[in-house]
């Protein structure tokens, strides 16, 4: 199985094995022609029409404006209908530091994602805490409470960068399955059952 | 300054006085209320304005440094020290009924130092939660993560608060109090919402549509920067400025580095302050034009903020081609600034000042212009001139009500005092003010960049600063205007190479402070409205 | 002009003709025509997505969709498919019957709603005496599906959202009849296909001129404010209840709700080029026969969906355009300056054609 993204040559890709293995493992179980025919629709889809949650906290979310202004307009991708609730979007994107105060509150808007879902930890701070991580209440990435599926450095990304984000998610998307086999949602669930909350799935 | 001197000694025998960087005025704590009082009050002294509340653990006691500015006596600061010993129930007499400002002022403090400060009306936590254990900005603070994990259960909504009271005996007793009532119908609006501009909550107690009450809960961005600078070495320390408020990164930098060159006795050379000016205004012209799309945005109007950021890129390509970034610059460094300007700098900005006063006509046409924004600015967010003072409202919010606060005026800096431009004063005291006063102030920036451009002097960018910077035992304040008000910084050094202390007083943290007087009686959506041409930034007020 | 009439009659005396029972050929011929209209409605919606992304855009100095399919003309599809597999989240502590009903509600009255439009000559599926009667009765219901959802999701946004909603179309709803009855006197009938014969020489609003161009604009402003559009999108109000009624909406469910708002403008937009702009009739100037000529070998179905186009296209101009309105702004608009206004035109249009005053 090839992926391909517009206007993105694979080779572009190519240092994200991440990406590879999954296409092998999934193929390795391999899929029904109805299905898999099904499944490249369904995830042709949903790999275009990628609506973010605001969930902007810091920089990166002003950039995150340029992104949707004129000159990078991000709704060239289809990714500009910007959704305020979280019921109606598909990938919340981490825009900046998240202290302790926040987690609850970003792992409760995950909750409140409807699935399809994803996560991109855009900036240094959401991915690693960037020069906050010695602080006393910041959350050293958002990896340590949700299960991140692409990480974008940069303090803050060029919009480009997000852009090449954003590519590498929807080419993610593209290998998944949607009906049966090897699927995501088993790995959503295993990572919750090594993070759990005291009071068990929030929501 | 000898004048305040002997009044303030006839007022408080007790205190006793060092000279510094500014007067330093230390008070025992049962005196300090009456002198809080006169400083205020007395006429000869008037400090009107309480431009910082610096908490400080000294380890033998813990304390406050207040530094109070007089309008009326040309701007002048003198820094009072009300220390205590008692570490585990450490007790300030508040100054909340004096200065308005005081009030979440003082609730930092209690936060960071667990100083508790008596008569205070609501002493919560203000950026951690309440279960948070330890004070960590105290020396002795155990930084334990396992003692704080990480918190994935939601946080309770907290309506109880407390209140020291001192009765007329002098004994203080706990008072609890509700900050809503039963019957109170609270909206939660944040701390992820569109228009809080990042991750600001607001609780709002609503009748129909009309706000009755705002709570103003913070912290969802607090990363403590100042605990983590009192790690670092000063030079290390500076990046976390560009970091606080985005929007006035170069001011802020400034600011930090001119506080340490003060300290240093540094002379930064001329090229290297023209440069900074220079940079500091295109800054403020970004800064006013991000204000401008998202005051267009809150209100529903879409298009505006493209045209807003449309310009904004510019001036943000005049930043990448000096700085190397878009955002986040890391520009300023102490002595001077890291690199030379690029060779296209003087042609984008000569292409900038051209296309800005078109741009403004435009905004105006498009935005501010139709009936209908006016409708929602005008008369909304009524701020009198009285208020802006006691809340210490500074910058283009203050300036809407008439206060002239401008301190590129007042204590002028760099090379400000050299230059001709206006400060900019309209007197509606709403909403509509505050955001003509930023439009104007792009036409302000403009003009100073015009100033510049071509006189930019030749010579050294940077001055010879030791490889190790060390500062001398002692306190330094310093004061720059950013692009939403007063941008101060507050060093305390023990001679080390890292600081013992160090505090930013953002002005957006003293914005969100009037949100409540603001928006009481208005309808909801003149919340937002509010909020947006009061225009903070959540991580300046967090930090 | 073609009359797509003739087809239809032939195609129902076909089915008589193959011998079956008469409730049959009904049957038939009703499912023929509500696959039809299924069709036509996404098909539709999907297009006025499209339209409004790529309007929004240019007035943005933007491109809008330009990477799914040619100039994105893919893009709705792919939303649609995204929203048909996503999740439907169904609350703890709400009303789940009424939750679930609302979408419903919303969508029945649209498509209803379009069903009576008038597309064409003779492309008309039910010839009511009282039809705009009808369809201003059934863009009613769709208020209560607003209502529904803003109280059934339990939660303080939808409900401020919803109650607005009422109040709004409630208020403007006014307005929008009478601009419709002021035509109506006009014409003096309520049936839609004798409303768009009577404007087969001239439209409504050049014979009315001045009452029909007042209550023209009128329905505009009004028709605006019934589908939620900006500046009166208080009920969604992105900034202020992160999305109105529909907050607590997910997966199809919201897309009903998104459809019916892109449908809604359609259909406003349907029913003033119906009642001022002639419907499917073309641009006839009296005396100009060449001209007329010309204009009478556009299909029918090409002039109505133009000029639906065109007003749909004025809409969306204001709504890129022009901040928001606050409530009390709004409220205040309707009852005090628009239901005077157009109470005092439709005693004028009376004068009017009482007097004869009118081409």
């Amino acid at each position: 199985m090839d992926v391909k993204i517009k206007s993105m040559k694979h080779e572009d890709f190519k240092h994200n094995e991440y990406i590879d293995k999954l296409v092998e493992e999934l193929n390795a179980t391999g899929a029904n022609v109805v299905v898999g025919n099904f499944d490249k629709l369904i995830n042709w889809g949903i790999s275009n029409s990628l609506w973010p949650l605001c969930f902007g906290t810091s920089c990166c979310a002003i950039e995150f404006m340029s992104l949707g202004a004129a000159r990078y307009d991000m709704a060239r991708f289809g990714f500009e209908v910007a959704r305020n609730s979280p019921r109606q979007a598909d990938y919340i994107m981490v825009q900046g530091t998240i202290v302790h105060r926040m987690a609850p509150v970003l792992r409760r808007l995950y909750e409140q994602l409807a699935e399809p879902k994803y996560v991109i930890a855009c900036g240094g701070c959401a991915v690693s805490g960037g020069p906050f991580k010695n602080s006393y209440c910041v959350v050293p990435g958002v990896e340590k409470i949700l299960p991140v599926d692409v990480f974008i450095p940069g303090c803050p990304p060029r919009p480009e960068a997000m852009f090449y984000g954003l590519m590498q998610l929807q080419r993610k998307i593209k290998v998944q399955k949607f009906f049966g086999g090897v699927n995501r949602k088993e790995k959503i669930d295993e990572f919750f059952a090594k993070h759990p909350s005291e009071k068990g799935q929030i929501g | 300054m000898s004048d305040f001197k002997e009044i303030i000694s006839k007022i408080c025998s007790s205190a006793t006085f060092s000279e510094g960087d500014t007067l330093l005025v230390t008070v025992p704590e049962k005196d300090w209320f009456p002198l809080a009082k006169a400083l205020k009050e007395n006429k000869d002294l008037d400090f009107d304005v309480l431009s910082a509340v610096v908490g400080m653990d000294w380890k033998d006691e813990l304390g406050v440094i207040y530094y109070l500015t007089s309008t009326s006596h040309d701007w002048a600061v003198i820094s009072v020290k009300v220390a205590v010993a008692d570490r585990k129930e450490p007790m300030i007499h508040s100054v909340s009924s004096l200065w308005k400002v005081a009030n979440f002022q003082e609730r930092e403090v209690y936060d960071f130092y667990g100083i508790k400060f008596i008569n205070h009306p609501d002493m919560r936590r203000f950026f951690l939660r309440n279960d948070w254990k330890g004070y960590p900005l105290r020396k002795d603070y155990d930084a334990n993560p396992d003692l704080n994990p990480i918190p994935l259960d939601d946080e309770k909504n907290e309506d109880d608060t407390v209140s020291y009271v001192e009765d007329a005996k002098g004994k203080v007793k706990a008072v609890p109090g509700k900050v809503f009532g039963e019957d109170d119908y609270v909206v939660n609006i944040g701390p992820q919402h569109p228009s809080t501009h990042g991750v600001m909550r607001f609780r709002a107690s609503v009748d129909g549509e009309t706000v009755r009450k705002v709570d103003v809960v913070s912290g969802y961005i607090h990363r403590g920067i100042e605990k983590l600078s009192e790690g670092l070495t000063y030079p290390q320390i500076l990046h976390f400025t560009d970091r606080m408020d985005y929007m006035s990164a170069h001011q802020n930098r400034h600011c930090l580095c001119m506080c340490i060159e003060k300290a240093l006795g540094l002379e930064v050379p001329r090229r290297a302050q023209v440069i900074r000016v220079m940079m500091d205004e295109l800054m403020r012209i970004s800064s006013h034009l991000l204000s401008f799309g998202c005051t267009a945005m809150d209100l529903g109007a879409t298009t505006a903020f493209f045209y807003g950021f449309r310009e904004r890129e510019m001036v943000l390509d005049i930043f990448e081609k000096t700085c190397g970034a878009r955002m986040s610059m890391n520009y300023n460094v102490i002595g001077g600034v890291i690199a030379d300007l690029h060779p296209d700098f003087r042609k984008d900005v000569h292409h900038l000042l051209e296309v800005m006063p078109k741009a403004l006509k435009e905004y105006h046409t498009v935005f501010s212009g139709n009936i209908i924004a006016m409708n929602r600015l005008k008369k909304v967010g009524y701020l009198s001139k009285e208020d802006a003072v006691n809340y210490d409202i500074t910058g283009p919010s203050g300036r809407g009500s008439n206060w002239s606060c401008d301190c590129r005026k007042k204590h002028p800096y760099a090379v400000y005092s050299e230059l001709d431009f206006d400060e900019v004063l309209l007197d509606g005291c709403d909403s509509y003010s505050r955001y003509m006063v930023r439009m104007r102030e792009i036409e302000q920036s403009c003009r100073i960049l015009a100033q510049l451009v071509d006189n930019i002097p030749e010579g050294d960018i940077r001055a010879q600063v030791p490889k190790i910077i060390k500062l001398p035992a002692g306190r330094w304040y310093q004061q720059v205007e950013a692009s939403r008000g007063t941008f101060g910084v507050y060093i305390e050094s023990d001679g080390q190479k890292n600081p013992y202390r160090v505090h930013f007083q953002s002005p957006c943290f003293n914005l969100v402070g009037v949100m409540d007087l603001t928006c009481s009686g208005y309808m909801i959506a003149d919340l937002i409205t509010i909020g947006a041409a009061l225009d903070f930034v959540i991580p300046d007020i967090d930090r | 002009m073609f009359n797509f009439g003739i087809w239809t009659s032939e195609f129902n005396n076909w089915l008589l003709g193959l011998g079956i029972a008469d409730w049959l050929v009904v049957l038939i011929e009703c499912v023929i025509i509500a696959v039809l209209v299924l069709g036509t409605y996404t098909v539709l919606a999907l297009f006025y997505i499209l339209y409004e992304r790529k309007l929004c855009a240019w007035f943005q100095c933007r491109l809008g969709p330009m990477r799914v399919g040619k100039w994105g003309v893919m893009q709705v599809f792919a939303d649609m498919f995204k929203i048909l597999v996503k999740e439907l989240i169904c609350l703890k502590n709400t009303d789940r019957f009424l939750f679930k009903l609302a979408p419903y509600l919303v969508i029945i009255s649209s498509v209803t709603m379009l069903a009576c439009l008038p597309w064409g000559r003779g492309l008309q599926i039910i010839d009511y005496n009282i039809g705009i009667f009808f369809i201003l009765a059934v863009s009613s219901v769709g208020v209560l599906g607003i209502l529904l959802a803003g109280w059934a999701s339990n939660n303080k946004y939808t409900l401020i959202g919803a109650m607005r909603s009422g109040a709004q179309m409630i208020s403007y709803e006014i307005s929008l009849g009478l601009a419709i009855i002021t035509i109506v006197v006009f014409a003096g009938t309520m049936n839609i296909t004798e409303l768009v014969w009577a404007q087969e020489k001239t439209w409504f609003i050049f014979r009315g001129h001045i009452p029909a161009i007042i209550a023209f604009l009128i329905y505009v402003v009004a028709a605006t404010a019934e589908t939620n559009r900006g500046p009166f999108d208080l009920p969604e109000a992105e900034h202020e209840l992160t999305a109105g009624y529909h907050t607590e909406y997910s997966g199809i469910h919201f897309g009903f709700f998104y459809l019916a708002e892109y449908l809604n403008l359609f259909i406003v937009s349907g029913i003033a080029s119906l009642m001022f702009l002639g419907g499917w009739m073309p641009l006839h100037i009296p005396g100009w026969g060449g001209f007329n000529a010309v204009m009478d070998y556009i299909p029918s179905v090409v002039w109505f969906l133009g000029k639906a186009f065109f007003i749909s296209y004025v809409i969306i101009w204001f709504k890129w355009t022009f901040p928001r309105v606050r409530i009390d702004q709004m409220l205040a608009f309707e009852w005090k300056y628009l239901m005077p206004l157009s109470l005092a035109n439709l005693l004028l249009m009376a004068v009017f054609v009482a007097l004869g005053w009118h081409f």
